[in-house]
């Protein structure tokens, strides 16, 4: 084994919340599950053990008022986070995320904000269908005075965890069980303000701009390994942070490239993949497009069960490949 | 429809009678606290209604004149240290806590000066050097925030604790019942205060509910509970003391149920009795008779405590002061354009 030593994203998450819980008295985690190894994977495994039960609290089932709690503690100096093992269920808990948290700071004219980070877990897959499945960063970008993160690689998984919990804002951070096996190599601890953060291109191209968040991130950087073999050279622009959303990473890899393909998890219409789109279109130039731009997204449906229809439902290497090829008229 | 009978009897029956107030165990400071701090909330309230009437008022006002003796009586045992919530209709909460008028009416004007710097208007209001830690319109939106701000005081190690007001129709929320769960179940020191006024908006609360006793909910979560005459100052501030105890040494939430009527309706100055089902001038007229101010004005003037000139003294006393703080709102300038995205984000890039 060589000296850097990979680490699982699902791990990464887990070191997130012991950094935050070691260096930081005033972070608390508080959600469904966190006592038990089967809700949220590998990511919290051993903390109550490690920090006491009174700082990683399980929880009865009332996600509003849990996420209620854990923004009244951050109105008071706290900095919890508030776990949602299924984004679905976190719906219950959408009047204190929409109507309280991302509106205290600006309703009370800036003088307090509450200080807290949704992590909202995407879990899909494995026939769990319509309502184990729903992959729902759209709705909470459309949200002024929230911010949204969506980590796509294992050392995001630690790091936005950490800026998130730290950031003065309330965070909605989004992290995808498709993701938790996902290898990188972690740096030390860096804190760096969420503020800074935004789009990143993690590979350089000149064909074509793939762009996506959290495992579409990651569906457009295995896509490009493929589309390479054929000769067509992508560049991938890692989204990161949906909200507050800054489009200029993106743009400017689309005045270079020429052409666009945008991956998203959620659904097409109203979703995030129109709004980076959008972002494009309306930069000077028409962004510099080439050709029109393109959309990978889930079919206009709730999740399927059955795996015959799962199999066809959610977006694979394959689909954005065989997109990006219909979208330079290669086939 | 099915027809539901009281079970608060009396205390929900505009025409029973209520005995004078026995004020003889109470301190006279503490008698003459009560009576100014009611009476300048009722007052400030009046002059609040004035500007919706003149048009200068636009946001959603939502009165408490009649149930003033709730904020009054529960806020003489909280500290600055406490952690406070209120909802649409927290004029009261606020100044019973000693909160800014000036900066009460500044807000209602949408003004810079305002307690909310003039961005949240009557029904978002902010005071936190007096341990109000804001208001919000959606109903118990506050409940679950204030189980959190309890938590926090648990975590802090002291003996502070949370506070929310919130109404009847609020009890008709799901939240409500996770919240009194989750503070009942972490035994976190939360006192609820239910300000039953056996109103939401338009309906009477035997349209909505199969009883009008909402402590009975609380019941249910094992929180010990008191339910009060809400127009008796001292019943609520006894009760209160009581609770508050129980809270800050460690005995877990506690609820207050004080059952009141608003003189007003339920937004605006009018007294809606064309609006409210069941609502009516008789009914307002007897409810008039339990005002919580004359009561207590009442019992004190027997007791020789005040002549019969000290209310209206005291009238014009406050009046002028919130003469004044109304002349400096107007004057306020408003929020400048900078405000509009100024605050979105607290932590700028």
């Amino acid at each position: 084994m060589s000296a850097a030593t990979e680490t699982s994203y699902g791990e990464a998450i887990c070191l997130g919340f012991e950094h935050l819980l070691a260096n930081h008295p005033e972070t608390f985690a508080i959600g469904q599950g966190v006592w038990s190894p089967w809700y949220v994977g590998n990511t919290m495994t051993g903390l109550d053990e490690k920090f006491g039960r009174h700082r990683v609290i399980d929880t009865p089932v009332s996600e509003l008022a849990c996420t209620g709690a854990a923004i009244g503690a951050a109105l008071c100096g706290y900095r919890p986070i508030v776990i949602h093992p299924r984004m679905d269920f976190m719906l219950l808990a959408v009047d204190q995320i929409v109507n309280q948290a991302a509106k205290w700071s600006h309703m009370f004219g800036g003088q307090c904000a509450p200080s807290v980070t949704i992590r909202a877990i995407i879990n899909r897959g494995g026939e769990q269908g319509a309502q184990h499945s729903q992959a729902l960063h759209a709705w909470f970008a459309h949200v002024p005075g929230l911010r949204v993160v969506m980590p796509a690689t294992a050392a995001d998984a630690r790091d936005l965890l950490i800026a998130s919990v730290l950031s003065g804002d309330p965070v909605m951070y989004i992290d995808d069980r498709w993701l938790y096996g996902r290898k990188s190599v972690l740096a030390p601890v860096v804190p760096r303000p969420l503020a800074g953060e935004g789009p990143v291109v993690r590979r350089t191209g000149r064909d074509v701009t793939l762009a996506g968040a959290g495992y579409s991130a990651y569906l457009c950087e295995e896509a490009a390994l493929r589309l390479a073999g054929e000769g067509i050279d992508s560049e991938v622009v890692d989204i990161r942070v949906l909200n507050p959303f800054d489009p200029s990473t993106i743009v400017s890899s689309v005045q270079k490239t020429g052409a666009l393909c945008v991956v998203d998890s959620g659904w097409g219409p109203a979703g995030f993949a129109a709004e980076v789109i959008a972002s494009v279109v309306e930069s000077p130039g028409s962004g510099g497009l080439r050709r029109p731009p393109s959309r990978v997204t889930l079919p206009f449906a709730p999740a399927p069960a059955s795996r015959a229809l799962e199999s066809l439902y959610y977006p694979t290497v394959e689909t954005v490949v065989a997109s990006v090829r219909a979208a330079l008229h290669l086939e | 429809m099915t027809e539901f009978r009281s079970e608060l009897g009396s205390l929900a029956d505009a025409g029973a009678p209520v005995a004078p107030l026995d004020i003889s165990a109470v301190p006279r400071p503490a008698l003459e606290r009560y009576l100014r701090d009611m009476l300048s909330i009722r007052l400030a309230e009046e002059a609040i209604g004035v500007l919706v009437e003149e048009g200068l008022a636009k946001t959603p006002c939502h009165l408490a004149i009649g149930q003033e003796a709730i904020a009054v009586g529960v806020s003489a045992s909280l500290r600055r240290s406490d952690r406070i919530f209120g909802g649409h209709r927290s004029h009261a909460h606020l100044l019973a806590l000693g909160g800014d008028l000036d900066g009460l009416f500044a807000e209602i004007l949408g003004k810079v000066s305002g307690l909310s710097r003039g961005m949240g208007g009557s029904m978002h209001l902010y005071a936190p050097s007096v341990g109000f830690q804001g208001c919000v319109p959606l109903v118990g939106a506050t409940i679950p925030i204030a189980v959190g701000a309890g938590l926090a005081c648990r975590l802090d190690g002291g003996d502070s604790i949370a506070v929310t007001y919130f109404g009847d129709g609020a009890a008709e929320e799901g939240v409500f019942h996770e919240s009194l769960n989750l503070a009942a179940s972490q035994r976190l020191p939360v006192l609820f205060v239910c300000e039953n006024n056996l109103f939401s908006s338009h309906l009477d609360i035997l349209l909505r509910q199969p009883s009008d006793r909402i402590a009975r909910f609380a019941d249910a979560h094992q929180i010990v509970t008191l339910t009060v005459d809400g127009n008796d100052v001292l019943a609520v501030a006894a009760a209160t003391d009581t609770l508050t105890q129980h809270a800050r040494s460690g005995g877990g939430p506690a609820f207050l149920e004080a059952v009141t009527y608003r003189h007003r309706g339920h937004v605006g100055p009018k007294e809606d009795v064309d609006v409210g089902v069941r609502r009516t001038m008789s009914e307002l007229a007897l409810w008039k008779l339990r005002d919580p101010i004359a009561r207590l004005a009442g019992a004190m003037q027997a007791a020789g405590f005040v002549g019969e000139g000290h209310c209206d003294a005291l009238r014009a006393e406050i009046g002028n002061r919130i003469a004044a703080a109304r002349a400096l709102a107007e004057a306020s300038p408003y929020p400048d354009a900078t405000a509009l995205l100024g605050a979105v984000y607290r932590e700028q890039r």
